[in-house]
């Protein structure tokens, strides 16, 4: 089975971390990311950039309707995540709404760090 | 303890909205930085006991308000409520506060530090104080005054700005839109001061960079659709990138032309970049968006002779548009002075030699042009009259390397 691990938190935070406390930190996610790799189970890794940077799509009646930030509606559910390589944040946009828009809103995030490996589902 | 430490970050996160929040409640600058200090106390007490609430901002904003009230009362004889009530009490905010409900709090938190009876200074120093949180010690470092000196400034400012009268009504959108604009412009103020610093206190003063970049992260996560913000932050961003780059090891400053890319941060470029992509889309261009659009192109360029001067030509044409100010012309030069030689750069800057007559930038840069021209002796004229103008000693250090540089081509005639 694949999992995802999903991590939330306040934006800014990490910033505000003292270089040694911010070191544990990425130290733990190292931790993880080794383990798993020796054991060839590690997946993509991302590190999202800031909710600044994000869109969100709706579907919008007869068009699919842009706007600036993040999706914040707290009471849905993240249900999947595509990660793809665009040349420009309008290719993504047009990308994503190949997507059905009439059951969920989509974000696009840029990532900041892309790590880990590819990994074949056993089943 | 290492959990304190997180604490501590969480607080300075949650500073911004709590303490305008609190500021709307009480109408009083010092009773709002009071409350939220209070409960930061109180906060380091529960916090490792029981863990950061669901809703950090407002679990401080509640129990600043209780503590505060609570305070009000004891002063005013009316006897205090139950001790430590507020602790016990996990508010039950889910659904009630997002940040439709904190734009105006934190947008008019940074609107009374940029009140126009305060000196740039001051006004940078109250919102690094009253927004970010910083403490004096911090802040007085950053603006290398001593931190006594420091603190009767703030005190004067907060009383200056309280005498004028806090604007507590709900603005309406003209009126949001002019203190977006003010607040903006503030930040960017604050960005400038610590990145137009040279020398050996530089490292110090990256913390207004810093500051700046987190202030302009939390204004554009509230006001999301501003493509002026955006701009800013890109901007800002960009700039920012090359701080490593810019000092050598004796903490001289290095031209853009003879950085070490490499020392670029790649990943400040990149959310510029994403930040300036976001803008365009909303085709409403303006200052910052251009001048964070000219920065990208340098940040762009693999090497300096990769360079696309021809498209910071372009931008700065665009800017003028703006900001017809004999400064932008001045920097559109150098452009066209890379794309298409030195004369014609030079023939567009000599009609700015009176507005511009006791600019620095002015006299190098013409200078430059004469010099790459071969009109030496004006050259030298030029690099002379800018020495006069120099305002630290990396720019003096700057315009005496050039002299000599000309003195060995004068003496020596090639060919």
């Amino acid at each position: 089975m694949l999992y995802s691990i999903l991590i939330y938190g306040t934006e800014g935070l990490v910033e505000k971390l003292s270089p040694e406390e911010r070191e544990a930190l990425f130290g733990k996610h190292r931790h993880l990311q080794a383990t798993m790799r020796e054991q060839g189970k590690l997946g993509p890794v991302v590190q999202l950039m800031p909710t600044t940077t994000a869109v969100t799509i709706r579907g919008g009646g007869k068009a699919p309707l842009v706007t600036d930030g993040p999706y914040t509606e707290t009471k849905e559910a993240l249900l999947g995540v595509y990660i793809i390589e665009c040349g420009s944040l309008d290719e993504a946009i047009e990308a994503a709404k190949l997507l059905p828009l009439d059951v969920g809103t989509l974000e696009i995030r840029p990532v900041n760090w892309f790590g880990g490996e590819h990994l074949h589902a056993g089943a | 303890m290492a959990d304190t430490g997180w604490i501590g970050a969480a607080l300075a996160a949650a500073r911004p909205r709590a303490v305008g929040a609190l500021m709307r409640h009480f109408r009083d600058i010092d009773r709002a930085e009071d409350a939220f200090q209070e409960a930061c106390v109180r906060a380091l007490r529960a916090w490792p006991d029981n863990g950061p609430p669901a809703d950090p901002t407002a679990w401080l904003i509640f129990v600043g308000r209780n503590v505060a009230i609570d305070d009000l009362r004891r002063t005013s004889r009316l006897g205090p409520l139950a001790e430590d009530h507020d602790v016990a009490v996990q508010p039950d905010m889910e659904g009630y506060l997002d940040d439709r409900d904190y734009r105006d709090d934190v947008l008019r938190l940074l609107f009374v530090c940029c009140h126009p009876d305060l000196s740039v200074t001051d006004q940078l120093a109250l919102a690094l104080k009253i927004v970010a949180g910083l403490s004096v010690q911090e802040i007085a470092r950053a603006f290398l005054v001593a931190p006594k000196a420091m603190e009767q400034r703030i005190t004067r400012a907060k009383r200056r700005v309280g005498a004028a009268g806090l604007p507590f009504e709900t603005p309406s959108t003209a009126e949001r839109t002019q203190r977006l604009a003010a607040v903006t412009k503030m930040i960017y103020l604050m960005f400038n001061e610590g990145y137009a610093s040279a020398g050996g206190d530089a490292h110090i003063r990256v913390a207004l960079c810093d500051e700046a970049i987190r202030l302009l992260r939390l204004l554009l996560g509230l006001f999301p659709g501003q493509s002026e913000v955006m701009g800013l932050l890109a901007l800002c961003l960009f700039q920012h990138s090359r701080h490593r780059a810019r000092l050598d090891r004796n903490g001289a400053l290095v031209s853009l032309e003879d950085q070490d890319r490499s020392l670029w941060d790649g990943v400040a470029i990149r959310e510029g970049s994403v930040l300036i992509e976001k803008a365009l889309r909303k085709a409403s261009p303006g200052p910052y968006q251009i001048q964070a659009a000219i920065a990208g192109v340098h940040c762009a360029a693999a090497s300096a002779a990769d360079t696309d001067w021809r498209e910071i030509d372009r931008l700065y044409a665009a800017l003028q548009e703006f900001d017809p100010s004999p400064v932008v012309t001045l920097n559109r030069a150098v452009a066209v002075s890379k794309a298409d030689g030195p004369a014609p750069a030079l023939a567009m800057i000599e009609p700015l030699s009176q507005a511009l007559d006791g600019y620095f930038y002015f006299h190098g840069a013409r200078a430059a042009l004469l010099e790459e021209i071969g009109r030496l002796d004006e050259a030298r004229s030029a690099y002379e009259t800018a020495l006069t103008l120099c305002s630290n000693a990396v720019e003096t250090a700057l315009v005496e390397k050039r002299l000599a540089g000309l003195s060995k081509k004068i003496a020596v005639p090639v060919g």
